[in-house]
This record gives structure tokens, sequence and C-alpha cells, in this order.
């Protein structure tokens, strides 16, 4: 990842610059700070390489810039450099934590978006509202679906119309720092006890009401998705009482977990694996009262302003060779078998990244209706300003 | 024509940019979010016509975040005050002539930096690797000050010292000296001096620099969100969550209505009691 969450020393004044930078590309929204993956307008400035990529794969003319909204923490700069020497194309990346806020963005207008990363839930209400075009296929030809798995791919198609493309899966458990607790923890009843004894002042929840109404609601024995009225109080009163032990609200954990200011979060597969991989100190562990497994996608916005880059990074992407490397680095799940062939056996052989089958059964996929549902929307609001 | 006429044409013409400005960009919206005020939310987020109260109803929903606001932005201002006006008082009194222009410039310099990188400086000051980590040197092992409501009051009072020290600075520069001069001759002790004559005629600057901060602090959601984790949570920072969270933007344009409102009743008031103590002296702001 970016170098600074490498070093496990204080910021020096260059990466903070650096830092700085990459959140001035982003879009303007609070979530400027979160912690961004290094990635690169800077690649804008690498030469454009022909030679590397025959012109005929990139007939249209894809302009020079195009926008990327995506998650925390979850590309490899390097294919964004290696997209943009290979095209000329620089990609501007914008950091959310939280499916509602891509989803306010784009219902707001304007955003610029060429190409963004949907969860499986939201897509039907993508379609619905008309924020999302059908996908012109024979512009993504380095997709495959025969060697996808269904599971996890289904809800990218609406009544055998193709709206968006999988990225990954994976699956919403809880990192823990070992060194600092030292209760065993297995289920998300464990984890809102120990947010409040243990690890008083020392454990985060997303900014982001399907995983921390969710998990809440399976620590009480509920599903992750309830939307009863009965269910989703008994959850508010938790979290209410959670509230003042937690050292914060965010889904960018990584930077706090890093510096050891946070013992335990919420945290996504991807994260999860990389905060593992430099620190083994820090387990990743999944609920056994359940929780959430997930599949993220690329779509592509109705009123994208550079549909052609869009497509070209979207394919890009989709080829195995690219993919392996972003999910080497990303540390998430494929749902694709050629590029689980073309994966190292470090990588498929992690527990984290490649769970047993057991431990998922009782996660469930987030439903379309926590999307929209304003009750719990509101709920996390009252929880957030409680 | 007359020059009369002349006249006010030439001061329409050089009004009007502003004028069309603050119509378009200020006067305009503000009518859009009254309307929506009155709203629904629509089934997916967003807005749908309608005409209830309901939002209004809501209202006491934040009152949680309403009252942090109301509390962190004087008492922020406050410590802004009890930090800038010795530091505005050196500058302007006791420091060399020479010098000063040099000392004035450092007190600006910061703003040469956007705040939101400053603020995010601090993150790393405060955060286990900054001064937690050299507490843990000593043997202060595991101190938090990132996400305290401490860390976002320090935040505060360093993003907008600067606001306070530069008006407080320009009244007292201002301050005849002769005064201090006679009040001393007078027989009166530094202290009197001070309550009698320094302070009073520095109110100005002082009612300024306060109501310019507490404003601005009102509308305040970058610091409680970096320093404060998501935890301390100001109005402003509903306001973000409702219209890029919750989608829900009636509710958010009644917040930000209401908001408007009591920043205009607390400064004039704010306002009326500094012209009644600053006796017949204007204080010109509102």
């Amino acid at each position: 990842m970016t170098k600074w969450y490498r070093e496990n020393a204080p910021i020096s004044a260059e990466d903070l610059t650096d830092e700085w930078m990459r959140l001035k590309r982003g879009s303007v929204t609070r979530r400027h700070f979160l912690g961004v993956t290094g990635l690169g307008l800077a690649a804008a400035v690498l030469a454009r390489q022909p030679g590397l990529f025959n012109s005929t794969a990139y007939a249209e003319d894809l302009g020079t810039t195009m926008s990327l909204a995506t998650w925390p923490n979850y590309h490899d700069p390097a294919t964004f450099e290696a997209f943009t020497a290979a095209t000329g194309v620089a990609v501007e990346v914008n950091v959310f934590g939280s499916n509602e806020e891509m989803l306010a963005k784009l219902q707001a207008g304007g955003t610029g978006w060429d190409l963004f990363v949907p969860t499986n839930y939201t897509i039907s209400t993508y379609v619905k509202l008309g924020l999302i075009d059908p996908l012109d296929m024979s512009k993504v030809s380095a997709f495959s679906q025969a060697t996808e798995s269904a599971r996890f791919t289904s809800e990218g198609a609406i009544d055998g119309t193709t709206y968006a493309l999988p990225k990954n899966w994976g699956t919403t458990g809880m990192a823990v720092n070992t060194s600092k607790i030292k209760t065993k923890l297995t289920s998300w009843k464990d984890f809102f006890e120990v947010a409040m004894t243990e690890a008083d002042g020392r454990a985060m929840v997303h900014d982001y009401q399907l995983t921390t109404i969710g998990s809440a609601l399976v620590s009480l024995g509920y599903s992750f998705n309830s939307i009863k009225p009965e269910e989703l109080a008994k959850a508010e009163e938790l979290l209410i009482k959670v509230k003042p032990h937690l050292y914060g609200i965010n889904s960018d954990y990584q930077p706090g977990m890093r510096a050891t200011d946070a013992w335990m979060t919420m945290c996504w597969t991807n994260d999860g694996a990389q905060l593992n991989r430099d620190m083994p100190e820090i387990a990743y562990i999944l609920g056994v009262d359940g929780g959430e497994i997930w599949t993220d996608f690329y779509a592509i916005p109705k009123s994208a302003a550079n549909k052609p880059a869009g497509y070209a990074l979207l394919n890009y992407l989709m080829t195995p060779e690219n993919a392996v490397k972003e999910h080497i680095a990303n540390g998430a799940p494929t749902t694709d078998s050629r590029v689980l062939k073309l994966l190292p056996a470090d990588v498929t052989s992690n527990k984290i990244v490649y769970p047993d089958e057991a431990s998922l059964t009782k996660l469930e996929f987030g439903a379309a209706v926590t999307l929209t549902d304003p009750a719990r929307a509101e709920l996390m609001a009252r929880f957030k300003s409680a | 024509m007359t020059t009369d006429r002349k006249r006010q044409l030439v001061t329409a013409a050089l009004i009007a940019p502003a004028g069309l400005w603050l119509c378009v960009f200020l006067v305009l919206p503000f009518m859009a979010m009254v309307v929506f005020a009155f709203g629904e939310r629509a089934p997916e987020g967003g807005y749908q016509a309608a005409f209830t109260f309901a939002q209004f109803a809501n209202l006491p929903s934040r009152a949680a975040a309403f009252w942090n606001t109301m509390m962190i932005a004087p008492i922020g201002a406050f410590l802004c005050l009890i930090v800038a006006y010795p530091a505005a008082y050196y500058l302007a009194i006791k420091s060399n002539p020479k010098y000063r222009l040099v000392l004035v410039s450092l007190v600006v310099v910061p703003f040469w930096t956007s705040l939101l990188v400053r603020t995010y400086a601090w993150m790393y000051i405060l955060g286990s690797r900054g001064i937690p980590n050299l507490l843990g040197m000593i043997g202060i092992e595991d101190i938090r000050l990132l996400n305290t409501p401490g860390a976002v009051l320090l935040g505060i009072v360093y993003g907008y010292l600067p606001l306070m020290i530069m008006p407080i600075y320009v009244s007292l520069e201002k301050l005849d000296r002769r005064l201090l001069e006679a009040s001393a001759d007078l027989g009166a002790k530094p202290v009197s001096t001070f309550l009698g004559i320094t302070l009073p005629l520095s109110l100005p600057g002082v009612m300024t620099g306060v109501a310019l901060v507490t404003i601005l602090l009102l509308g305040e959601y970058l610091i409680p969100q970096l320093l404060g984790g998501g935890k301390v949570f100001f109005i402003g920072n509903a306001l973000v969550d409702l219209f890029l969270q919750s989608r829900n933007w009636p509710f958010g344009s009644a917040i930000a209505v209401t908001l408007v409102v009591v920043v205009v009743i607390v400064l004039s008031v704010a306002m009326r009691i500094a012209w009644r103590v600053s006796g017949s002296r204007q204080v010109d702001l509102v």
C-alpha cells in the first residue's frame, strides 16, 4: 500500500505533502481526509507509450482524464499508473465510506464519475432510479461470464440485462490487535462487549449504516438486514450505549489501526488482509453469529462524461493479468476462476481472503431495502449525533 | 443628464456585480432551501414536493448536535480570545516597531496553507505516533488524545487564532498612547489602566473577533470530523450526514434554515450587548 502505511514511524513532511496532494484530488467531501490508496494523477505526467499496447485496442478517443469513485485502500496504485501509461488517460480517484454517500452524490448529479464501485445490494436501486446504464458488453471483451461464480455475481444483472460487473467479493468481520486485546473474540456479541470493556476508547465502527446497524443487529441475534422497528430499536439502544466507549466512527480505519490508536474495528476482508500482512498481530475474525458477505461491482453512471474511458478502464480491470495484481495488492477474494488460477498459493491459502466455507454459512448478503429504508438512515444519524 | 442621476447610475453599476452575485448564490439558494424544508423525503431519498411542518417537528432529534455546537462554538471563541489577546497586545503595544510587520506576518503565515492540511497534521501530532509516543518513552503508556473533545477544542483554537488576533491587534494599534501616559501620570496602577482604558477601547476589536470566530464555528464540521473521529458531532456534521448519507434533503434544509435563524438571533443579541458595553462606538458587524 502507500508508503506511509508501511513505515511504522511518524509521518515525514514529504509523506504528508503526498497525502495532502492525494486528498486534494478527490471531490470536495468531508471524506477528503480518508486515507486513500496511493494513486496517481502523477501518473498523468507519465509519457504515453503507444508501443506497449496497439492503438487498435483503444480505437475510440479516450480523452486524457477520467474519474473513478471507489472505497478506501481498494486498489493497487500501480494499476492506474499502468493504465495511464497504456492509454494516456489519467485516473482521478474519489474515495467513499458508504454506498449511501455514493448514491447521494449520484442523485444530486454532476459527479463526473466515469466508473464507480457499488456493492451488490445497491444495484437494483440504481437501476430503478435510472442512475446507471446497461453495460455494452461488446466493449468489455475481457470479461468472461462462464468463469464467474454466480453466487457472487448474480446481482449485477437485472432481468437478464447486465448493469454491473464484479470487482471482488468479501466479508465484513472484525480486525483485532491481539497484542493489545487479550480476550479472544469470536462473535459480534463479543465485539460490542469488548468495545465497552477491554477496548474502551479503542474500538471503531463504520460510518456506514449497513454494517454498523447490521452487525449490532447480528450481535442481538437478529438478521443483518432487519428493518423491523422493534429490532432496530434494540440495535439503536446497543449502539448508543457503546458510543461513549468508541474510539471513532469512521469507515477508513486502517490509519487508526496501524498507528495503534484503535485496537479493534469492524473490517472488510481486503483491509483485514492488508492489516494482517503488515502487522501480523492484527487478526481478522468472522462472527460466528453472522455478519455480511458481499460483492462489489463496477458500474458506469448514466451521467458519465467520458464513457469510452470508463469502459476502457473496466475492460482493463477485467483482464485477468491486470486483475491478479489488484487482488494481490488489495487482498480481496476474486469471483473469477481465471484470476484464481493466476494467484500465487500464499494468497489463495490465506484464510482471511479465502475463508472456510463453513465460516460463511451464517453470513448474509445485504438487502436492497436497507439502502433506502428511512428508519435505518435515521437510526444511523441519531446514533452519530447522540 | 443631471450629475445626481449620473452618480446614481455609477453607484448602481458598481454595486451590480456584488448584488447579482449575492442574489444568485445566496438569496436564491436560500429560498430553495426554505421551500425544501417544507417538503418530504422521496422514497429513495432526495426531495419530493409537499407542504408539511414534519421536518421542523423533527428538529429535537438533532438537539444534541445543536447543543454541542452552541456550547463548543462560544467556548472555542472564548479560548481563542484568551490566547489571542496577550499576543495582540504584545504585537500592538510592546513589540519593537521595527519588527512589528514581520511579527504580524508570522501570525498570518499559517493561512497560506489550507485549514484542512493543518488539521490533518494535528491528527499525526495527537495520534499514537505523535505526542502519546513521546509520553510512552517517559513511561506514560496508552494516552489517547485524538478523537476527544479536547482535541477538537485544540484544533479550533489553533485554526481560528489568527482571526481573533488580527481585529484585536488593529483596535489596539489605534489606541492613543497618550491616554495610557495620562492614566499613569494620574497615579493609576497598570491593572486599572488596562481595565479602564485599554480593554474598553479594544472592545470593538474583541467583539469583531469573537463574532467572526463564533459564526465560523457554528458552521464548522471539518475539525470535529478529523480530530473528533465522528464522535464530537456539530450541527455541520449533522447537515453533511443528512445530505450525503440519509439523503433527507427536506430535513437537512429545515436544520440549515433553523441554524441561519439561530445565528442571526444570537448575533443580534450579542451585538446589542456589545454596543451597550462599548458605549456609543459602533461595532460594525450586524
